[in-house]
């Protein structure tokens, strides 16, 4: 079987090879790209190892890096020419939250491929609040409400109930917060005098690098943690952890990593920026392609020591459109990793919205702002005009399909349905300022924190 | 008054000869670690074998036997021992993953060719097309094999070693030559020979990136950030041992220095250096010690490439043959650990004038 699908992989290379397409002409041909150990940095390892960037005429270089404070400062400091960035990274270095420089992104990574995961411990204590299917195996998804008595009981013997993501400005601390308010948990708010988002928390959140959270779950200096494949399967593997919910089931087909190259660079290097976008297009494409059939292939080449390094099975275990809870319990997620289909890599200036939004509900964003605001911070760092660019190239060399891209769209995704959501919390990025005054937790209008108070 | 038979005389002659010969080279041999060499050219070239069996088994046997034992107590225990990575690796894996890793070098050699292949290929393409302008010539860009990591360090170590020789070895000499240099030296000595390389580190991060802003100079950032971090942990035990032996050269030859009217210049170079330098080499023999061992360090925490990097990255991966892997790092940073001090040894002998001058 394996044999019959790479010959079918090999004839369709040979079928979709341009013969020698008519190079851009680069400003900069050698590239040095960060990244972390994460299953969904697979689009810089597959245009590498596919020789798409060579293809473009780019010679690359990939780097992991120790974590994603390392990466951005990488790619300030030029060090890095790009890299795969949690999303709310150049919005939020843009912004001037944390470092200030002007990052953009002409290329969204993914779609979902997130977890959160409980230490065993905390996952016996969760148990007996979690409904159960006929079969005796738990309800999905699980609320966080499952958890409430739990940090309840932490909080009454006086100790503090930790938990890890692995950065501020990160889908998976917004998402963790998100999963721990719609339970009825406050995560805690930040504020211009104190950055460590505790602020009134019922659940403190810290930074771990995601490849230490287990070994820091294990150590006990947190008891659960929310962070991307392969570290929630590992946790199951090692036997030392239980995930208890997806992103997926948390919003389905939410926005996650996007590749951010500094403003500067882009400006400098115009054609060079078409042609990396080119190649991460088709990466994009080869991974999704026929129902997923190439993942066996990238779960291979992830599994090298110098792309993410883990067990292949780990690595397959989410890559292969399965998903493991509790040991044993394996179930069906076949969109838990998208990396092309549904649009996942156009990068849509609603899918930044939300996160602006989730910087102003936890106080990142310390003043309220308008939503004409929120759209124009969108606009300077999400460029989709530059994957139109490249994709209209690609369509014209024959490597990509036209029926797969959204020529028309003006930025913004068709609203998120309630029913997508966990909590029933529909999501519209044209109206960013009546979606934070629709969720329950969190600062709305012109509530600012003060001290230790939510003032307005 | 019976003659000696001259061809006794001759074949003493010539027995005398080998062992001042073997004995000659023991002096090397010592310096390479083969000690246990010399018993047995005295013993084949027929000296009493029992006392050089004696010495056979203190130099050879007694060593081979602590191996074997540490062997096979870590091929026992390790087993005992669950991580959440598996068991710890006995020397079976150890071994088989050092085996593992030669292999991955050798893929990177085969991909390295390929690109290469490719590369000409389009270049040939390219000058058939009649534009030979574009032809490029660009390095292949894999990741770095454990052999280039080792080289990366060691090149890294030597670099920032040296930059620390050549700063602590003056300062060295003025502190032991003015009582008033040593004064001035002393306090910042004392505070500052006891940071840790890691305390360091951020500091020197944030220096060379302000300071030396080229991305595309003869070195590149993380080269130096390593480097000057070695440096500034690898600079007090030659500076303190520099001074030390400078301070203490006997009286009797700055006596003379005196009478002869040397200047400066000359009383270094005559008098100073040669009867400090057994000192002095002590102390680069402690520097590149602890430079090899910050550097580990250093490259770990700043992720910059080398040997520190590659356990940090395995650490990460978090495989079930990454225990191994580190195991191979830990054995080849210790074996190479050993040889730069061997070296320094080496030289040491070399230059140093025997202490029966």
């Amino acid at each position: 079987m394996k044999n019959l699908t790479t010959l079918a992989f090999g004839l369709t290379l040979l079928a979709t090879t341009p013969v020698m397409a008519e190079l851009l002409d680069l400003e900069k041909d050698e590239l040095t790209f960060g990244f972390i150990k994460l299953t969904d940095m697979a689009p810089l390892a597959v245009a590498y190892e596919n020789g798409y960037f060579e293809d473009e005429g780019l010679f690359v270089t990939l780097q992991a890096q120790a974590n994603w404070k390392v990466l951005l400062d990488g790619v300030i400091g030029g060090q890095l020419d790009g890299a795969h960035m949690l999303a709310g990274q150049p919005l939020a270095a843009t912004i001037g939250y944390g470092t200030k420089a002007h990052i953009i992104t002409p290329f969204s990574m993914d779609l979902n491929g997130n977890g959160i995961t409980v230490s065993n411990e905390i996952w016996e204590q969760m148990k007996p609040n979690v409904a159960l299917m006929d079969d005796g195996r738990p309800q999905h998804p699980i609320s966080a409400s499952a958890l409430k008595p739990v940090v309840d009981s932490y909080r009454d013997a006086g100790k503090p109930f930790n938990m890890g993501m692995v950065f501020p400005v990160s889908t998976h601390n917004y998402e963790l917060r998100y999963w721990l308010a719609a339970g009825g948990l406050l995560p805690g708010y930040y504020s211009p005098g104190d950055t460590s988002g505790q602020i009134g928390a019922e659940v403190l959140l810290s930074v771990t690098p995601p490849p230490q959270m287990p070994a820091t779950m294990e150590a006990g200096t947190i008891y659960g943690y929310s962070v991307g494949e392969p570290w929630n399967q590992q946790a199951v593997f090692k036997g030392i952890g239980v995930p208890v919910i997806t992103d997926y089931e948390l919003w389905k087909n939410n926005p996650e990593k996007v590749f951010g190259i500094s403003a500067e660079f882009a400006e400098a290097n115009p054609n060079t920026t078409i042609a990396l976008t080119k190649a991460l297009i088709r990466a994009a494409i080869w991974l999704d392609d026929n129902d997923n059939a190439n993942r066996e292939e990238a779960v291979e080449i992830l599994s090298r020591s110098e792309y993410v390094g883990a067990d292949e099975e780990v690595i397959a275990n989410s890559m292969t459109g399965t998903f493991e809870y509790e040991k044993g319990d394996t179930r069906e997620v076949p969109d838990f990793n998208v990396f092309f289909r549904y649009n996942a890599t156009y990068p849509f200036y609603s899918d930044a919205i939300w996160y602006l939004t989730q910087m102003r509900r936890w106080g990142q964003i310390a003043e309220p702002k308008s939503d004409a605001w929120f759209i124009d911070t969108a606009k300077d760092v999400y460029k989709p005009e530059i994957y139109l660019q490249a994709a209209r190239m690609l369509v014209d060399e024959g490597l990509a399909d036209e029926a797969d891209f959204p020529w028309d769209s003006d930025g913004f995704k068709a609203p998120t349905p309630a029913g997508d959501v966990i909590d029933g919390i529909g999501y519209d990025g044209k109206a960013p300022n009546a979606y934070l005054e629709s969720l329950p937790i969190g600062l709305k209008g012109d509530q600012t924190v003060v001290g230790n108070e939510v003032k307005g | 008054m019976t003659a000696i038979d001259p061809s006794t005389l001759d074949s003493e002659a010539r027995r005398a000869r080998l062992f001042t010969r073997i004995n000659k080279a023991d002096a090397w041999f010592q310096v390479l670690g083969l000690a246990w060499v010399t018993p047995m050219l005295k013993a084949a070239a027929g000296d009493n074998p029992r006392a050089q069996l004696g010495d056979i088994w203190r130099l050879l046997g007694v060593p081979l036997l602590a191996i074997a034992l540490f062997l096979g107590a870590w091929a026992t225990l390790a087993p005992t021992v669950q991580t959440s990575l598996g068991a710890i690796p006995g020397p079976a894996q150890v071994w088989k993953e050092a085996g593992d890793l030669h292999q991955d070098a050798r893929r990177t050699w085969k991909k390295e060719a390929a690109f290469y292949e490719r590369q000409d290929a389009r270049n040939a393409k390219l000058i058939k097309a009649g534009r030979s302008e574009d032809v490029k010539e660009r390095i292949y860009t894999g990741q770095p094999t454990y052999y280039q990591q080792i080289f990366t360090s060691i090149k890294t170590v030597f670099f920032g070693f040296l930059i620390a020789s050549a700063i602590a070895i003056p300062l060295g000499i003025m502190a032991g030559l003015s009582v008033t240099a040593n004064a001035a030296l002393n306090p910042l000595i004392q505070i500052f020979k006891p940071v840790s390389p890691l305390a360091w580190l951020p500091i020197v991060t944030m220096i060379v990136s302000a300071v030396y802003t080229t991305n595309n100079g003869l070195f590149s950032k993380s080269f130096l950030v390593s480097a000057i971090t070695v440096t500034l942990c690898s600079l007090w035990p030659t500076l303190i041992n520099t001074a030390l032996g400078v301070a203490s050269i006997d009286k009797d030859l700055v006596s003379v220095s005196k009478v002869l009217k040397m200047n400066t210049w000359t009383k270094i170079t005559k008098l100073v250096l040669p009867s400090a330098l057994p000192l002095i080499f002590t102390g680069l023999r402690l520097s590149l010690g602890v430079g090899w061992m910050v550097l580990i360090a250093a490259e770990m925490l700043a992720q910059n490439p080398g040997l520190g990097k590659f356990v940090w990255d395995e650490f990460q991966n978090g495989s079930s043959q990454s225990l191994a892997k580190i195991m191979v790092a830990v054995f080849t940073i210790g074996i190479i650990g050993f040889l730069l001090d061997r070296v320094m040894f080496a030289l040491q002998s070399m230059f140093t004038f025997s202490a029966q001058r």
